[in-house]
């Protein structure tokens, strides 16, 4: 299972949802690999991931993929993260 | 890897910005001020929203600004900026922000740990609500070392 959390510079927001995102695996049980890229390099880094975690602005940034791209409103309310994930997971 | 600290000099309370432009630029400034980052810095942080839209406003009424590292960052920085009147930044549903931290860091690496320490003082749902309405500086630096009591360091 690989999950890639992007954002616009690929070191700032993009950490934040990676760090949030392991918290709420970990609770789910869930064992899987959360990097941290960024919008410029997103169809190199997420080639092989399974979900894509970002911000609504970034959507049209990501393009076409293969992966579940899941749009996080508010990076700090695990809730959100978790009901998303799970989602897509599931 | 710690947050980088928080000096009175990088705290601003109650500025007055007209826009979200001019809310970023006081949280640049604050960082040059904190003697973190040069001011070509503060621009780059502009240009990341100016390139990429409001992705910074990552929760309700708080924007995240912050550039790649450059020699324009001399240490790492933390700066909070709490305005009098929230501006838009034109996200779709976190706006209006009241609250700008400003974020610089030497390197990569050091950049994507420090981040992740703000997610310990924001995932308690009050610490946003709770830097807006901070009456002094020492408010702010007690809520921002909140992350320190954190588990996952």
């Amino acid at each position: 299972m690989k999950i890639v959390a992007i954002c616009g510079a690929g070191i700032g927001t993009s950490a934040i949802l990676k760090v949030n995102a392991e918290r709420v695996l970990d609770r789910l049980d869930i064992e899987a690999d959360v990097t941290a890229s960024d919008v410029a390099s997103v169809q190199t880094t997420a080639a092989d991931a399974q979900v894509i975690l970002t911000s609504p602005e970034l959507v049209d940034a990501i393009g076409a993929t293969n992966a579940d791209v899941v749009v996080i409103e508010n990076y700090f309310d695990l809730s959100e993260l978790e009901a998303k994930l799970e989602a897509a997971l599931g | 890897m710690p947050l980088p600290p928080l000096p009175e000099s990088a705290i601003a309370l109650a500025a007055r910005a007209s826009d979200w432009r001019e809310a970023v630029e006081f949280a640049g400034t604050a960082l040059e001020r904190s003697g973190a980052t040069t001011h070509s810095y503060t621009a780059r942080m502009v240009e990341m929203i100016d390139e990429f839209g409001a992705y910074i406003v990552i929760a309700p009424g708080l924007a995240l600004a912050h550039a790649r590292p450059g020699p324009d960052v001399l240490a790492d920085g933390l700066s909070v900026v709490t305005l009098a009147e929230p501006v838009s930044f034109g996200h779709p549903h976190n706006d209006p922000v009241g609250v700008v931290i400003g974020l610089a860091v030497a390197t990569p690496d050091e950049h994507v740990t420090s981040v992740a320490e703000l997610a310990n003082i924001f995932n308690d749902p009050g610490a946003i609500p709770a830097l807006a309405g901070a009456a002094t500086v020492a408010d702010v630096q007690r809520i921002m070392s909140a992350g320190k009591e954190g588990t996952d360091r």
